[in-house]
């Protein structure tokens, strides 16, 4: 497939900027570069960070980062220093912000992965099915589209309590459909090649049919989407997690490190702005890296 | 009408909601007054009853009462739509005058240093959680420069109290149109009919204004219906950081307080305002593009 890709239009002109710009979007090493780091960091968390990420020494409250080596000076029961400051009850960030990968990084995949399975699944049995099948998983997509998802994330999350599986569930029940629909497209018109009719006439079943012969024409697909929904569900996750509905405390996570220093804003920005930078490069680097999948594997899907 | 089912599904069935009128745990009745409760609330009857009781009430124009304080929701609505909207509004025009203009600016510029700044502005408005830019907002703009208010609490409303939660909400449906804009513009910047018209002598303006972007706003127009979508969460970052006296904060402050009675009408009510303004998106659209026909 090739990628429509307009010539300079109307008195644009190429530059040194545009050419460096270009070679990042073709191979996106920077995504590649956080991301890596990322999950190396998630993966050995317990190895990495400093201290333990609920350990809190209440001396330390909001103590700052290591650059203020005045405060230091001023305030020598220091228990020690700081690489990005302590939170407000005394707690290391850097700390915390590590073991939050780790968490964040294991519920959306998995929420990522549940999501995509059930959002491919369904998508093809409608496209494939069509009929009643169709119709009523479609309505279900739409009506699912149409609510107000945060709010009734917190509705659940206060009705059956927050928690890791329920934040699972909750980014899965956000993830799957976008997939539903774009697969369905797709199998709408992968269903009519005479490929699949020859199968059908030998004898394959509906199942096998769908898995051999379906599925590789729709993987393209449903990889590009996955990859732009993970970093829309870290932004999910997060804001779950500030309002108090995500993981309960003392597990760190990101959003619940912003949630944590957002009344202290005069006395230690660090703890609100660096949970945040965190969470802005790592969907930074997703959302790039999708771009560059959708634009590479699959350039006819157009989605913001 | 599903709608209806899944809110009353997630706010009721999933948990017992007379749990919360509980004496230590919830609003302290005791158990003759929660008796009474439970009948008033209909939480005595079977499940499916209780749905009908919901629905035929909301049918009735009857939102229930707060949990709570018990007084009537459709009170509650009435104070805090208001702000609500004038925020949803104000960001939404805010949103399409900086989105479409710098779309169509780094379209016909391709690979210029506006066409950077364009793709750098989208690429962080849809990267980082709203939430957080409202609180950084806060802290440069109120904490360390002290130009601007951070909250709304405090002595009426000015324009200065609309600067930030405007902004912040309007980022990302701003990061959202320029994409799409740019990419339609370019799009049809590539097609054959303006081709034809360079090839006629047509002035430039004349053609990026009259043949190309006439065509590419479609595009931006189809995704009005998500940028709505975008609006219902931003409004909930943005009305509880910067303490904004609106429906969504009232909405995350029930759910804080289990206020299911609340919560159910105002997720209902997001949802009808949602499929509403979708339906007007599909008409507008009809209108505007003769090729499109619903049948």
């Amino acid at each position: 497939m090739e990628q429509v890709q307009p010539e300079i239009a109307l008195g644009g002109k190429e530059n040194i900027l545009s050419r460096v710009g270009e070679a990042f979007r073709r191979w996106p090493i920077v995504s590649i570069v956080i991301i890596s780091i990322l999950a190396l960091v998630a993966i050995f968390a317990p190895l990495i960070s400093p201290q333990s990420p609920i350990k809190n020494s209440v001396r330390d409250r909001n103590a700052p980062p290591f650059w203020y080596t005045e405060w230091y000076e001023e305030n020598p029961k220091t228990t020690r220093t700081y690489i990005l400051g302590a939170d407000p009850i005394g707690r290391d960030v850097l700390s915390r912000l590590i073991h939050g990968a780790r968490i964040s990084m294991m519920v959306v995949l998995v929420a990522t992965i549940s999501g995509t399975v059930v959002g491919t699944g369904l998508g093809m049995i409608a496209g494939y099915a069509g009929g009643i099948t169709d119709e009523i998983i479609t309505r279900i997509v739409d009506i699912w589209l149409g609510l107000p998802f945060i709010l009734l994330a917190l509705i659940v999350a206060v009705t059956i309590g927050p928690g890791i599986l329920t934040m699972m569930g909750l980014l899965a029940l956000a993830a799957w459909p976008a997939f539903v629909r774009n697969v369905r497209a797709e199998v709408l018109t992968l269903r009519e090649r005479d490929y699949v009719a020859l199968a059908r006439i030998s004898g394959a079943s509906s199942f096998r049919i769908l898995m051999r012969h379906i599925l590789p024409g729709v993987i393209n697909t449903v990889l590009v989407i996955a990859s732009l929904r993970v970093g829309q569900l870290i932004l999910t996750e997060s804001f779950l997690s500030f309002l108090g509905a995500g993981i309960p405390p003392p597990t760190p996570t990101w959003g619940g490190i912003i949630a944590d220093g957002r009344e202290y804003l005069r006395d230690a920005w660090w703890v609100s702005v660096f949970a945040g930078i965190a969470i802005g490069l790592t969907v930074l680097a997703l959302n790039f890296l999708g771009d560059w999948m959708r634009d590479t594997f699959d350039p006819r899907l157009r989605q913001v | 009408m599903g709608a209806t089912i899944i809110i009353f599904a997630a706010s009721r069935v999933l948990g017992d909601p007379t749990v919360l009128l509980l004496p230590e745990e919830g609003y302290g009745l005791d158990s003759a007054e929660l008796e009474k409760a439970r009948q008033r609330l209909h939480l005595d009857k079977p499940v499916p009853l209780q749905y009908a009781f919901w629905v035929g009430d909301l049918l009735q124009g009857d939102l229930g009462q707060d949990l709570g304080d018990r007084h009537p929701i459709s009170t509650k609505l009435r104070d805090k739509l208001p702000p609500t909207l004038r925020l949803g509004i104000a960001g939404y025009i805010l949103a399409t005058l900086i989105g479409i203009p710098l779309g169509v600016l780094s379209a016909i510029k391709r690979g210029s240093v506006w066409d950077i700044i364009g793709r750098a502005f989208a690429l962080l408005g849809q990267s980082l959680p709203a939430f957080w830019i409202a609180i950084l907002s806060i802290l440069i703009f109120a904490v360390w420069l002290e130009w601007l208010p951070a909250g709304t609490q405090g002595e009426g409303f000015s324009l200065k109290h609309y600067i930030l939660p405007t902004l912040t909400l309007a980022w990302l449906p701003a990061a959202g149109y320029l994409r799409l804009m740019r990419s339609s513009m370019l799009e049809v910047l590539d097609s054959e009919y303006v081709k034809l018209a360079r090839a006629k002598g047509v002035g430039v303006n004349t053609i990026i204004w009259k043949h190309a972007f006439k065509n590419a706003a479609i595009a931006p127009l189809t995704f009005s219906g998500l940028v709505l979508a975008g609006f219902i969460t931003g409004s909930v970052s943005v009305e509880v950081v910067f303490g904004w006296p609106g429906i969504a904060r009232l909405a995350v402050e029930a759910v804080q307080t289990n206020n299911l009675t609340t919560i159910s009408v105002i997720t209902l009510m997001f949802t009808l305002i949602y499929v509403v303004a979708n339906f007007v998106v599909d008409i507008i659209y009809g209108m505007i593009d003769p090729r499109i026909r619903y049948s």
